[in-house]
C-alpha cells in the first residue's frame, strides 16, 4: 500500500532508491544533491537498506565505481549536480557506450562561474550528448516515480543504458511536499531483479571497455545511437506499465490546455508548474495559451513534440541555461524544438527566453510577459534568444 | 491557498518552522509546500522560509511575494526588514516579542492585524533554549487556525524525538498566551 | 576475413563492444604486421625454451623433437626471441615475396 507522506523531495528520492533495493551507491555529496546521498547513507548505516555505500573521494571516482559495480551486475545508483557532473562527465560517456544501466539523480544546478550553488539546467545540458537517457521531473512525486521507472527502463535488456532523473535543485530538492510512497512489495512487483546483458564474472571472463580502433569506433557509436533511438518506445511502455500499477499517467511530452491554444509555452522541469498557474490566469482573460513540457530530453522526442505543438501560431521556448553560441542561434532546448519543426516544414513564430538562470526566481508574471512578447511581436523581429529578468 | 512567509535569523529554526507547518497541513490531508530562501546557511543572518497550504494541489514554484501570514521569529528583525512587504489586505503579522501589541504597533508602524507572544521567554522557560521556532507555531494556530495543533504532534515528534514533548508544551503555551489585535 | 580482422557490422557488435570470448585475439592475424621473420638454426639451438617464454604472441610451440616451432600467423616480427636466445640460434631475416 502506498502511503501519503509529507517529505523533503530529496529524502523521498533517496527512499525511492532504497525501495528499488539497489546493491551499490557510489556518490560524492554536492549541493543541492547532498540530502539524497546523505539519506541513502543513513538508510544503509541503519540497516534499512542492504547495499554497499561507497564514499568516494570525487565524482570522477563515483562514476568510475558505478561503472565497475554495474559491470559486475549490481544495481547501481549515484547522484550529483553541476560541477560534480562536470568532474564525472568523462566517465559518464564511458558508462553509456558500455551499456551500463546506472541510474543517477541530478539535482540540477548552474555551473560556475560566478560560483553558484543555485538552480538552472546547465548540468542537464552539459550531460546532453553523453548518450544517457534523460528524464525530467516537475514535482516531487514525479521525481520519485521516475526513479522507479528509471531503473526499469535502464535495466530493460532492449535498452541497457544509464538513465538520469533530473530534478530542479532547491526548487524541488529542498521542498517539503506530499508524496505517495509505495511499499517495497509494490516496487518489487514493478521492478524485476536486475539481470545484466553482460557481466564481469571470473567464471566466464569477458572484456568490457576495449579499445575501439577507427575501423570499429563508428560502428560502436552507431550501435549506441540505435539503442538510444530504440529506447523511446520502451520508455513509453514503462510509462504505461507504471500507470497500470500505480495509476499515475506519464507522457513523453506532457501537455496542458493545448488543444485550442494559439500560443504554446514549451517548458522543461518545475518551470512548467508555475507556467500552468500562469496559463490558468491568462485563460481567464481569454488568452488562448497552453503548454507542452518535455519529460524526456534524450532521446529527444521530436515526433511527439511536433504532434503536440504543431498547430500553434506562437511558441514561447524556454531555456533554463545560458547559451554561449554567439547570439545568432537559439538556446539548446529551443534549437531542438526548431530543428524538429523545420524537418517537418513548420515555421511558427517563436521566441526563446533564457529564464531562471543561477537561481533567479521565475514568476507567473514572467510567463505572462513572455506570452505577451511573442503574441505582439512581428514574425522576424524576435531575436534568436533573450534573457528574462535581467537588469539593464 | 494560504501563503506564509517566515522571517528569522540563521540558526533560529525558521526553515524548520516552515517545514513543520507544511507537514501538519499534509498530515491533515491538505496540500502543503515548504521551502527555504535557498542559500548558504549563515548563522545570525536574516533568512526567510515559505509555506503554502491549500485544499487543492499546489502548482507553483515561485517564491511567496504576497503572503497572507508573516511570522517573525526575532523582534530585532523589525528594524532591518520590512516584514509587511507584499502582505495581502487582511493579512496578519505574527511576532515573537516581549512587548504588547499596541507597543509594537506604535514603535514599528505595522498596520496589519497583529498577533504577539513572548515566544523566547516561553522557549527559555520550557526548553531552556532561546529558540522560539516551534513555540511560534502555537501562535500561528491560535491566530489563524490554518493548521491544527493535533496535526503538529506527529511532525514535531518525528523531528525532535526525545525533546518533542517540551517543544509541544512550549507550542501549546504560546497558543494560550498569544494576544491578537485587529489592524 | 571478419574473424581475422575483427571487422563487423554495427549490428553484430556485442553490447558496449564487449569481448565475450576470452582469448579471441588469437583469431587476429597479427602475422600480417611482420617485416622481419625469425628463423631458428637447429644446429645451434639448445632447446632451452627462452624463445617460447619470451614471445609476447604465443608464436612458439614445442614439437616432437623438443625444438620450438614458429606459427607465423601471429608472429609480428618483433625480434624479442632473437634478442633473448642465449646461443644466437635465431636470426631475423627480411620477409621476401
Amino acid at each position: 500500500m502506498s502511503r501519503r507522506v509529507g517529505i523533503e523531495v530529496s529524502l523521498a528520492v533517496a527512499e525511492a532508491v532504497g525501495l528499488c533495493d539497489v546493491d551499490v551507491i557510489a556518490a560524492y555529496p554536492i549541493t543541492p544533491q547532498t540530502h539524497i546521498v546523505e539519506h541513502l547513507s543513513e538508510l544503509v548505516a541503519e540497516g534499512h537498506l542492504d547495499a554497499e555505500f561507497i564514499p568516494v573521494e570525487s565524482e570522477h571516482s563515483a562514476m568510475s565505481a558505478c561503472v565497475g559495480s554495474s559491470a559486475a551486475g549490481a544495481r547501481t545508483f549515484t547522484s550529483t549536480s553541476s560541477q560534480g557532473y562536470a568532474l564525472m562527465s568523462e566517465i559518464c560517456y564511458i558508462a553509456s557506450t558500455l551499456r551500463l544501466p546506472i541510474v543517477m539523480a541530478v539535482a540540477n544546478r548552474a555551473i560556475s562561474a560566478p560560483i553558484s550553488i543555485w538552480n538552472d539546467h546547465a548540468d542537464l545540458m552539459y550531460a546532453r550528448d553523453a548518450g544517457w537517457i534523460q528524464l525530467v521531473s516537475e514535482n516531487g512525486q514525479e521525481a520519485v516515480d521516475l526513479t522507479f521507472m528509471a531503473f526499469r527502463i535502464a535495466e530493460d535488456k532492449r535498452v541497457s543504458l544509464p538513465v538520469q532523473v533530473n530534478l530542479d535543485g532547491f526548487i524541488m530538492s529542498h521542498v517539503i511536499e506530499p508524496i505517495f510512497l509505495p511499499d517495497a512489495q509494490e516496487v518489487k512487483q514493478f521492478l524485476p531483479p536486475f539481470e545484466p546483458l553482460l557481466r564481469l564474472d571470473p567464471e566466464k571472463p569477458i572484456t568490457i571497455g576495449p579499445v575501439g580502433m577507427p575501423d570499429v569506433y563508428t560502428e560502436a557509436r552507431k550501435a549506441h545511437d540505435e539503442i538510444l533511438k530504440a529506447s523511446k518506445p520502451i520508455i513509453g511502455e514503462v510509462f504505461d506499465e507504471f500507470e497500470k500499477q500505480f495509476g499515475r499517467r506519464y507522457k513523453i511530452i506532457e501537455t496542458y490546455k493545448i488543444e485550442d491554444a494559439e500560443t504554446v509555452i514549451v517548458a522543461m522541469g518545475s518551470l512548467s508548474q508555475t507556467a500552468a498557474t500562469a496559463i490558468d490566469a491568462m485563460r481567464q482573460r481569454g488568452v488562448k495559451v497552453g503548454m507542452a513540457s518535455i519529460r524526456l530530453f534524450r532521446p529527444f522526442p521530436a515526433a511527439e513534440l511536433v504532434e503536440a505543438i504543431g498547430k500553434a501560431k506562437n511558441l514561447v521556448l524556454l531555456d533554463r541555461a545560458t547559451v554561449f553560441a554567439g547570439g545568432e542561434i537559439s538556446g539548446p532546448v529551443a534549437l531542438e524544438v526548431k530543428s524538429a519543426l523545420f524537418d517537418r516544414g513548420l515555421s511558427p513564430k517563436t521566441a526563446n527566453f533564457l529564464v531562471g538562470i543561477g537561481g533567479r526566481d521565475v514568476t507567473g508574471q514572467n510567463f505572462e510577459e513572455m506570452v505577451e512578447r511573442v503574441v505582439t511581436a512581428q514574425k522576424g523581429d524576435l531575436p534568436p534568444y533573450e534573457f528574462i529578468n535581467v537588469r539593464e | 491557498m494560504v501563503e506564509i512567509r517566515f522571517h528569522g535569523r540563521g540558526g533560529q529554526g525558521a526553515v524548520t518552522s516552515a517545514e513543520l507547518t507544511a507537514l501538519a497541513a499534509i498530515e491533515e490531508g491538505k496540500f502543503g509546500q515548504a521551502f527555504p530562501s535557498f542559500g548558504p546557511e549563515r548563522r545570525g543572518a536574516p533568512v526567510m522560509a515559505f509555506v503554502r497550504v491549500s485544499d487543492t494541489p499546489i502548482v507553483t514554484r515561485e517564491k511567496v511575494y504576497q503572503p497572507d501570514i508573516v511570522i517573525v521569529l526575532d523582534p530585532t528583525l523589525l528594524k532591518i526588514v520590512n516584514v509587511e512587504d507584499g502582505l495581502k489586505d487582511g493579512g496578519i503579522v505574527i511576532l515573537n516579542t516581549p512587548k504588547s501589541a499596541d507597543q509594537v504597533r506604535g514603535e514599528s508602524g505595522i498596520k496589519a492585524r497583529l498577533a504577539v507572544v513572548d515566544g523566547t521567554k516561553i522557549a527559555v522557560e520550557t526548553m531552556r533554549v532561546p529558540i522560539a521556532n516551534t513555540t511560534m507555531l502555537g501562535a500561528l494556530v491560535k491566530a489563524t487556525g490554518l493548521i491544527k495543533m493535533e496535526c503538529l504532534q506527529g511532525p514535531i515528534k518525528h523531528r525532535f524525538g526525545p525533546i518533542a514533548e517540551k517543544n509541544l508544551k512550549a507550542c501549546s503555551r504560546a497558543f494560550d498566551e498569544t494576544q491578537l489585535v485587529e489592524g | 576475413m571478419a574473424k581475422e580482422s575483427g571487422i563487423k557490422s554495427w549490428k553484430e557488435l556485442n553490447p558496449g563492444t564487449a569481448i565475450t570470448e576470452p582469448g579471441s585475439a588469437a583469431a587476429l592475424k597479427t602475422g600480417d604486421w611482420r617485416s622481419m621473420r625469425p628463423e631458428t638454426d637447429r644446429d645451434r639451438c639448445i632447446k632451452c625454451g627462452q624463445c617460447y617464454i619470451m614471445c609476447p604472441d604465443m608464436v612458439y610451440t614445442k614439437d616432437a623433437e623438443g625444438y620450438y616451432a614458429q606459427n607465423h600467423y601471429w608472429c609480428k616480427g618483433c625480434g624479442i626471441c632473437a634478442r633473448e636466445c642465449p646461443v644466437g640460434a635465431i636470426m631475423m631475416n627480411e620477409e621476401v615475396d
